[in-house]
This record gives structure tokens, C-alpha cells and sequence, in this order.
């Protein structure tokens, strides 16, 4: 039964509603698994600008809406593509030609950081990165973060253990709350309210999902209301965080979808290869994003053939004879 | 039989790890150095990965520490948010064994993954932090992967990623880090090790065909070589278990 719809819409009408130039975004998925692909070619399509960008360690969504110009500022613990590119090669170039501010954190505390947005806190302490640079240097100018509202004064703060020595712990490190005006997550399996459910690793969606303002949920399957209820402990976010539901089969291409299909080989390289090139850059984002009208425009230029050697074994949730070399 | 350096590298990785270990491990060698020493020498060492998969069976070598290959047959599957709580835990952290890389390292074992040249105006950057200062912070033995190049064994780190003894034998506890640190540093040359008392870098061994002299002369300080001797070179059943079984497809190796 198909009820209460209303927050099922197309990627086109969710971007332009809720992605607007100077949002504050976070992206799920992680290096070359779940990232929400299909929203960040269309937020490139869409040419939003200024965008300022929270990350742990989304690879591949983050290069490509960096390499199209779409963030001013990211604040990430770790710019990557595993063995397609040790470091994602756009945002390293951003870095370095001094394109965008970029802050950095580690893994840990990103996570933590969303989870306090999702608790309504200010603030979650940790143990990590005591000693380091990640304290000591602060990539955001202190009068930036001053006169920007949607930015806490600090990049962290070093707090003494104020019960003592309790838990053997001297000090730890606060690291401050996010709140994301959108975060975009890909799903396997959601329903026309917005239940989903991931499957395989979780990586840090749910905290980002539950952290934002809107929540945009792109998903390879759009079930009927009732399917995901009949086994509720496979669901970790329930509807009432959902702003609006995209259903995008093969929406994390050309990352991963556990059980659904593996990463790209071919596309990642191409990718890599092209993005050290300015000019051959311009082209790849112009051939692979800008032509298409949709992702399923880029799917159908990618062929069939493509996809089949893509798709996941039902028994292991990736494509196991698949030529990575 | 012959055998490359990177096969050197990742069983002398191997070798380090001990049965009942949970082994942290991130992307590329690190990876297989874990899988050669659960096929190899210790069956009973638990692979676990940043993102939250603990005890993966890989059957295929992951390309990324968020590769789908290491969720296959888990013993589960969460999330960044349990895996880095496992190793702050203060119980299971110190059952972990952390292998990392960076692109500097210094005497005390503190790492740069972040930059070259100054961090506002950086000549080089790279993929920054990930999971490495958690890591670093928090377990109770690290080992190290470097490649033995004088730009990499730095007097001062040009970035500081992850802690290792930060300034010294009280330098963790100082700072208000966990006990633990770095344990041994893998390069392809040889194998360091930090000394007990002064929690500096010493060299342990070389491989053969290596002198501690070539050593010394690709690092910007100095360490002790007195206690260095050759390191034995892999066995024909490490190598064939770490080819055939770990990485058949050459996608490391």
C-alpha cells in the first residue's frame, strides 16, 4: 500500500529544493563504497556553488564535486581512493592552489563530531590526536570562524579531566558538534516514508543522517510501506529523520553497493587519469556529467556489459571474479 | 627463492604478529602484511578495519579499507563510531596492533600524513589523518611502514598526524595519550625498533645484500646500528602462501 508520498521525489526537484549554493552538506559512504554518486553529478549538473563541505573519509563524492567547483570550504579527516589514488587527486590540487579552506581531523572525532550534532550537543571529548599538529594548527583563519555564524570560534578545545584522574585519563580533546543543513546518504532498501535500511557497513551515515537538518535518501530499491516493518531490527534510521526519498537504483556508481554491485575498476582509473590533467579534467566532467540529463543517461553510456561485470554475487555482496588489475 | 622487496616487507609484517592479536589495518600492504600472518604464522589474529568490520575473512584482497571484500563473512559489520571506540576501549585497545604508514617519520616514531612545506601553503599534499591519529593515540603497539628515503626519516616532521612517543620516554604521558606507541618500523631496507628506555628509533636488522651504513645514510638523524644483524630472508612457504593465498592477482604485490 502506497501511502503518505509525499517526500518521494526526483533527484532533479530534491537537489534544487534542498542543495542550494553555501549549504552546509555532508555526504555518506566511505573512499569507493556508498558514496550518494548519482547526487553529487547532479549537484555538479545543477552548478551549486560555495557549498561547505563535512567529510570522514568520503572519497570519491568529495574529489569530484571539489574538482567541479562546488566546495569553498572542507573540513575532513582524509582525502582518498584506497589503491585508485592514495590521495584523491582534485583535492589535493585545491589544496595546494589554494582553491578552498580545508580543516583537518581525524576519523575518530569527524565521526564523533556528527554524533554530537545527532545528540544536540555542543560538544563529545575524545582521547585522540593529544600531542599533534591536528590541535596545535588550525587551517581556519580564527576571524573566519568569528564572523561565521554557522562556525563554533574553535577548532577543538584541550579540557583537563575534570574528574581527575578518573579512568587513568589526564585530558581529552573536545571536538564541536556538526550540523549539516543536508546530508545525503545512499541506501540499499528504503521505503516511501523514508525507513532504510543499510546493509553491509554503516560507515558514519547514521550519525551524519540523524545530524542534519534535511535528510536526502537515495536508494537502490523503493519498497512498499510495510516491507521494511516486517523485520524492524535491520533498519537503522527510522523515517522520522527523512526530508525526502530518491529511489536511484545504481545511484552509488561507480562506488560499491554491498550486495548490489562493486565498485568501477574502469571508471575509477579513467577517473584518476584524467583528473591530473586540468584540460583533460574539463572534458572528463563534461563527457561523464555535464552531456547526461541523469544518471541514467551516464548508466546507459557506460553499457550494459559494464554493469554486468559489476554486479554483486548474491552470496558475498561483491563482484568476486571481477578484474581489478 | 627469489622474492621482491614488498614481499619482504609484508612478511617481516607478518612475523610481528602474534595469535590472539586484532590487527588494525589500513590500505594496500598493511593489508596484506595482516592477511600473509592469518595464513602464515598466527591463524588466530583477528583482522580489523577502521570502518567497523572485526574478523573479515577475505577471500579477496579489499582495494580500500571501505571495500565491500571486508564485510564477507564478519563477525560484524558497524561503524566508524564502534571501531574507533574498540581501540580507545581501554580492555580491547590494548589487544590491537595498529599498522600504519605515513609520508615523514622522526627518531620518535611521530608521523606526517598530512603535508609537505608549511601547512597553510603546503608544496605537497596528502590524504591527512583518516583513522591513523586514532590509531596512534590509542593502541597499544603500532608498526610502521616507510619507504628508507633521507626526505622521509626526518629530524622535525613538517606536519605532526599521529603521535608516536611525541618528544620522548614521557612525552605520551605527558601529553595525556594512552600508554602504547610505535613498535617497529618496516622499510625496505630494514627493521627498526625504539628503545626501551630512551623510546628512541634503534636499528634491529637488514635485510641481506643491505648494510647499516646505506641505512644511515638514506635518514636525516642517526640511530644506533650496534644492535642491528641481517634479518632472514622469507621462506619458500612463506612466499608461496603469501602468493597464492593473499594476493594472486598481483594487485599489491
Amino acid at each position: 500500500m502506497k501511502t503518505n508520498t509525499h517526500k518521494v521525489m526526483g533527484l532533479k526537484e530534491a537537489m534544487e529544493k534542498y542543495v542550494k549554493d553555501g549549504c552546509h552538506l555532508s555526504i555518506g559512504g566511505f573512499t569507493i563504497n556508498r558514496n550518494p554518486m548519482a547526487a553529487v553529478y547532479e549537484i555538479i549538473r545543477q552548478q551549486t556553488k560555495n557549498i561547505h563541505l563535512y567529510a570522514h573519509s568520503n572519497g570519491q563524492g568529495v574529489d569530484e564535486l571539489v574538482g567541479a567547483g562546488c566546495v569553498s570550504c572542507l573540513e575532513i579527516a582524509y582525502g582518498g581512493m584506497g589503491k585508485f589514488a592514495s590521495t584523491c587527486i582534485r583535492f589535493r590540487k585545491a589544496i595546494e592552489e589554494k582553491k578552498i579552506k580545508v580543516e583537518d581531523y581525524s576519523n575518530y572525532q569527524m565521526t564523533l563530531r556528527f554524533l554530537a550534532g545527532s545528540m544536540g550537543i555542543a560538544f563529545l571529548p575524545t582521547r585522540s590526536s593529544l600531542g599533534t599538529d591536528i590541535i596545535e594548527k588550525w587551517g581556519f583563519p580564527i576571524e573566519f570562524r568569528e564572523e561565521n555564524s554557522r562556525l563554533p570560534d574553535k577548532k577543538l578545545v584541550v579540557l583537563e579531566n575534570p574528574f581527575g584522574t578518573w579512568c587513568d585519563t589526564k585530558r581529552v580533546v573536545l571536538v564541536p558538534a556538526i550540523n549539516p543543513d543536508v546530508t545525503i546518504i545512499h541506501v540499499q532498501k528504503a521505503d516511501y516514508l523514508g525507513n532504510c535500511r543499510i546493509e553491509g557497513l554503516t560507515f558514519a551515515d547514521v550519525e551524519q543522517a540523524k545530524a542534519a537538518k534535511t535528510l536526502i535518501i537515495t536508494c537502490e530499491e523503493l519498497l512498499d510501506d510495510d516491507y521494511l516493518k516486517n523485520e524492524p531490527d535491520r533498519n537503522q534510521i527510522p523515517f522520522i529523520h527523512a526530508g525526502a526519498v530518491v529511489h536511484l537504483p545504481y545511484g552509488a556508481y561507480p562506488t560499491a553497493c554491498y550486495q548490489y554491485y562493486d565498485y568501477d575498476p574502469v571508471y575509477l582509473k579513467e577517473y584518476v587519469k584524467r583528473a591530473k590533467d586540468d584540460t583533460q579534467y574539463r572534458s572528463y566532467i563534461e563527457e561523464r556529467i555535464l552531456k547526461h540529463q541523469t544518471h541514467s543517461d551516464l548508466l546507459d553510456a557506460i553499457g550494459r556489459r559494464r554493469l554486468e561485470m559489476i554486479s554483486a554475487d548474491k552470496n558475498r555482496g561483491y563482484a568476486k571474479n571481477l578484474d581489478r588489475r | 627463492m627469489n622474492y621482491t622487496l614488498k614481499e619482504m616487507m609484508t612478511l617481516v609484517a607478518a612475523r610481528e604478529i602474534r595469535n590472539g592479536d586484532i590487527v588494525f589495518c589500513g590500505t594496500g600492504i598493511s593489508m596484506l602484511a595482516a592477511m600473509a600472518a592469518k595464513n602464515i604464522n598466527a591463524p588466530e589474529s583477528v583482522i580489523f578495519f577502521e570502518t567497523g568490520a572485526v574478523d573479515s575473512k577475505l577471500e579477496d584482497l579489499p582495494l580500500a579499507v571501505g571495500d565491500s571484500r571486508i564485510m564477507y563473512r564478519a563477525s560484524s559489520n558497524g561503524g566508524l563510531l564502534d571501531a574507533f571506540a574498540t581501540m580507545q576501549n581501554r580492555f580491547t585497545g590494548e589487544r590491537i596492533l595498529g599498522i600504519l604508514g605515513a609520508a615523514q617519520i622522526d627518531i620518535y616514531g611521530n608521523l606526517n600524513s598530512t603535508v609537505l612545506g608549511d601547512y597553510h601553503e603546503p608544496s605537497v599534499r596528502f590524504a591527512g589523518s583518516g583513522g591513523a591519529c586514532d590509531v596512534a593515540s590509542f593502541v597499544s603497539r603500532s608498526i610502521v611502514f616507510m619507504k628508507q628515503e633521507k626526505r622521509k626519516f626526518k629530524i622535525k616532521l613538517d606536519y605532526l598526524t599521529s603521535p608516536g612517543y611525541l618528544d620522548g620516554p614521557d612525552g605520551r604521558e605527558n601529553a595525556g595519550l594512552p600508554k602504547g606507541g610505535p613498535h617497529r618500523v618496516i622499510t625496505d631496507m630494514g627493521v627498526m625498533g625504539f628503545d626501551d628506555k630512551t623510546k628512541r628509533m634503534f636499528l634491529e636488522g637488514y635485510y641481506p645484500g643491505v648494510t647499516p651504513e646505506d641505512i644511515l645514510e638514506r635518514m636525516e638523524f642517526e640511530i644506533d646500528i650496534s644492535r642491528a644483524g641481517e634479518v632472514l630472508p622469507p621462506t619458500p612457504a612463506e612466499l608461496t602462501l603469501l602468493r597464492e593465498k593473499c594476493d594472486p592477482d598481483r594487485l599489491i604485490l
